[in-house]
């Protein structure tokens, strides 16, 4: 399949100095386009970069497959304007930091974007990864296929893992149709209504692929095609008294990549809570607040102790990430502290599968 | 010996602690049923069958297991078809059966809370008065548990839409080897630290006791439609596959059958299905009205396109049925027409259904065996089924060597040896043929960090390296896979 991607194998290289690196005991950061350096814990202080920067490339894409395998270190912004020539696209909507940003970052990361509540987050669609695990090894897993239960699921360990059990080379993924047409209707409502409105939509099959909340508004993306959507059009606009919003692509672009004006002009740390959909409004919580996914995903900018913040996701269920903000809180965790069974089950598997400890000591939690 | 017999009178002992007499299996007529899953070819007697009702219990016994070193199976209802199952003859079956209770019901979150015991489609009638169903759906779905399905990372007909039960699990409760109890996952989109939800979704039972499961709940679609279409060839059916998935469109269900299916399941299910075609293709379509209506004539006119003979719709509940009811009897259907048959599970991609299938044919000439091919289309997991008499002399032997050929040759068109019936103890050989290795060796690395002793079912998924590097030699000396004397079905 031809594309404007350039095809650079690196993999010997890359694994050379993997190699090396198990040698020398000597720790790796692992670097992909470097847009997520704020995100986690610091990165191991070192001069052993390991630059996937080097290694992109498309191996396999079949559009009628609804798959594709791509080299970890090709842009994200590449990959999407490939996909989108073939009316595709990734169903996970991943959110880019900067124009660098590269697939294996993404993830690496596993931070999804605005569709996620709707057709399903990065883990839902990686199907096979490539990678030199702790021993120095390329190795892979899974493929370009859905149903495939030989083995234990690797790929999907690695997302979210933030580079701390291997170094991808290269991942499959599943891909979805790009919706004909999308068109984003804005509400008056309040938080409270703003919850029943989405979960009231849910159930009645409302094609919805994205939803915000930020004072007062409640902005719905509906994807679909023509007749489809022509179908609620009436609704929306009679019954729920909606207006159509104009500039609906530059809006949702803002809003995943974190440039919406909420995002931008924080001087307090900001919080992602990932909540139970149906957890009702936080009152504590009511000031300079964003919410997505139809209530899962609360974005709050709060000076309030990390320990409060925490402590209050919790009592509904769910967590809180300090996304950014490590400047002001260099001692606060960026991830919450897990039960200490599992974070033994944590440190057991660190220690199985990067017994040298090389691969980004520490960005997830101390001690893995 | 001795020593040996010493550790099973103190696992009887401190069971008996445990358990009431009448959960502590030891008589051989008790422990007989246990003897074997769905694939019961492969048959084993436990020291012990144990049927805990709390997780207390689970932890008290395995505990116990652990420090007498006595190898733990775990087991729901027993409908795998890869031995899973299977027991150890020095361990014992933790059955799971009184596990059964739906825990809660979260109408607003559309999720259930359930036990691992309760079976899959007790689930979906417990959601339906709530307008919710649970979507992976195995054929073994009216005695298949929740448990088993998460262990398995069981499929069904329509996870090309609804995905494979690794979507639809949020949040699964496991006891460790060492009786510990962790939540793995949660009530939210995302959890903090590894996937290990994940990790444990299709791990057979090798790395924890499974005790809990929250499942996510779907509204129910408002209507469904299925269309069949007829083809003269197999290779403008497969063809057709990937033209609808090219035009756009996902399907509920995408399922293919060929003609020796055809004419099973015909003549067992009267489905009404042309009897002169090669193949024929069921597409289910689901959604609200307007979506509906506008897929079914894209996918009317893609088939058309794609050379079907014949393009039928039904509408109404009952047309719907009927057409399904010889896609699902065709198992049963194809057991009628021959004494035994030996049921395959590889994925391909979908671009390679036409050109495996052709080659799933030639192989069925050159071992002289008939093949009925039934599959998932949409996905591309393939369930061929290798007809043979056990009875006639060296059959038996053709058709695990053509079935050995059909998964080597998914894996050289970019597949995999199992979609969704697991590796177990049946295709543990087959897992050499797949992963190289080093694979193996962070597979064993995985397990050993879970289960550092290999005490949870132990022999099943991942082969001991020297079984494979033993297996590779065999293959280059004479082709053959070893214990021939083993029938599968």
């Amino acid at each position: 399949m031809p594309s404007a991607i350039p095809s650079r194998d690196s993999s010997l290289e890359l694994q050379q100095q993997v190699q090396s690196s198990l040698d020398l005991h000597s720790p790796l950061r692992i670097e992909g386009g470097n847009t997520k350096a704020f995100y986690g814990r610091p990165a191991v202080q070192t001069s052993n970069v390991l630059d996937l920067q080097k290694h992109t490339g498309v191996l396999d894409y079949d559009p009628s497959e609804l798959a594709i395998t791509i080299r970890a270190g090709t842009r994200l912004k590449d990959l999407e304007v490939l996909l989108a020539s073939h009316q595709q696209m990734l169903a996970f909507e991943p959110p880019s930091f900067g124009i660098n940003s590269t697939i294996g970052g993404v993830v690496a990361a596993g931070i999804s974007g605005p569709r996620r509540a709707f057709s399903g987050s990065i883990r839902d669609a990686i199907l096979g990864v490539e990678m030199i695990n702790g021993e120095g090894k390329i190795v892979h897993f899974g493929g370009q296929v859905m149903k495939n239960v030989a083995g234990y699921d690797m790929s999907r360990l690695m997302v979210r893992s933030m580079g701390t059990l291997g170094a991808i080379l290269s991942v499959s993924l599943r891909l979805l149709p790009k919706p004909e047409k999308e068109i984003t209707y804005v509400l008056e409502r309040t938080q409270k209504e703003a919850f029943i409105g989405s979960q009231k939509w849910r159930r009645d099959h409302i094609p919805m692929s994205a939803t915000t909340w930020y004072r007062g508004k409640l902005y719905v993306r509906l994807s679909g095609t023509e007749i489809t959507l022509n179908a609620v059009e009436s609704h929306f606009l009679n019954v729920e008294k909606a207006e159509v919003l104009a500039d609906d692509v530059a809006f949702w672009l803002a809003i995943k990549n974190h440039q919406h004006i909420f995002f931008q002009r924080i001087s307090k740390p900001l919080w992602r809570l990932s909540l139970p959909a149906n957890t009702p409004v936080i009152a504590r919580f009511e000031g300079d607040l964003l919410v997505e996914w139809g209530g899962a995903q609360r974005w709050i900018s709060n000076n309030a102790p990390a320990n409060i913040i925490r402590s209050v996701a919790k009592r509904f269920g769910g967590y809180a990430t300090l996304f950014h903000g490590q400047k002001q809180l260099p001692e606060v965790p960026p991830f919450p502290i897990l039960a200490p069974e599992l974070f033994a089950l944590h440190k057991s598997l660190k220690r199985k599968l990067d017994p040298q400890n090389i691969f980004n000591p520490g960005r997830l939690y101390l001690g893995l | 010996m001795n020593t040996q017999l010493e550790s099973h009178n103190s696992l009887l002992f401190a069971l008996r602690e445990i358990l009431e007499e009448k959960h502590l299996l030891t008589d051989k007529e008790d422990l007989k049923p246990y003897e074997c899953d769905g694939l019961s070819a492969y048959q084993c007697l436990p020291l012990a069958v144990v049927l805990p009702e709390t997780i207390e219990e689970v932890q008290k016994i395995v505990r116990v297991c652990e420090s007498l070193r006595i190898p733990i199976v775990a087991r729901g209802a027993g409908t795998g078809l890869s031995g899973g199952a299977l027991p150890d003859e020095g361990g014992i079956i933790l059955g799971l059966s009184r596990f059964n209770n739906i825990l809660d019901i979260d109408d607003e979150n559309m999720t259930m809370r359930v036990q691992p015991g309760v079976r899959n489609l007790a689930i979906s009638e417990a959601a339906a008065p709530y307008g919710l169903y649970y979507a992976p759906d195995p054929s073994s779905q009216i005695a298949c548990s929740i448990g088993g399905n998460v262990a398995e990372n069981a499929g069904g007909v329509h996870c090309l839409k609804y995905g494979l039960t690794v979507h639809n699990v949020l949040e699964v409760k496991i006891v460790t080897v060492e009786g510990e109890m962790i939540t793995l996952g949660s009530n939210t989109l995302d959890t903090p630290g590894y996937d290990l939800l994940a990790l444990i979704t299709g791990s057979e039972g090798m790395l924890g006791i499974i005790v809990e499961v929250l499942v996510k709940l779907l509204p129910r679609p408002p209507l469904t439609k299925v269309l069949m279409a007829a083809f003269d060839n197999i290779e403008d059916a497969g063809h057709a596959v990937g033209a609808i998935i090219s035009a756009g469109v996902i399907p509920a269900g995408l399922e293919m059958m060929d003609r020796l299916a055809i004419q099973a399941a015909e003549a067992f299910a009267h489905a009404g299905y042309p009897l002169d075609a090669e193949a024929i293709l069921l597409c289910e379509l689901d959604g609200n009205k307007e979506q509906l209506n506008e897929q079914v004539s894209i996918v009317a006119d893609t088939l058309r396109g794609a050379n079907a003979t014949t393009v039928v719709m039904a509408s109404s509940k009952e047309e719907q049925a009927k057409l399904w009811a010889g896609r699902k009897a065709a198992f049963p259907a194809v057991g009628r027409i021959s004494p035994d048959y030996y049921c395959m599970d590889g994925t391909i991609p979908r671009k390679n259904i036409a050109s495996v299938l052709k080659r799933i044919n030639e192989l069925s000439e050159k071992y002289d065996l008939r093949v009925a091919n039934v599959f998932h289309a949409g996905d591309g997991n393939l369930h061929p089924l290798i007809l043979f008499d056990a009875n006639r002399r060296g059959e038996l032997k053709k058709a695990e060597r053509f079935g050995a050929d059909i998964l080597e040759l998914c894996v050289k068109m970019g597949g995999t040896i199992t979609g969704e019936h697991g590796v177990g103890r049946e295709k543990i050989d087959q897992m050499c043929v797949q992963f190289n290795l080093d694979e193996l060796t962070q597979f064993h690395s995985v397990k050993h960090a879970f289960d550092p002793y290999e005490l949870l079912n132990p022999g099943k998924a991942v082969p001991a390296l020297h079984r494979c590097a033993e297996l590779g030699a065999m293959h280059v000396h004479n082709g053959e896979l070893p214990h021939p004397e083993i029938p599968r079905f």
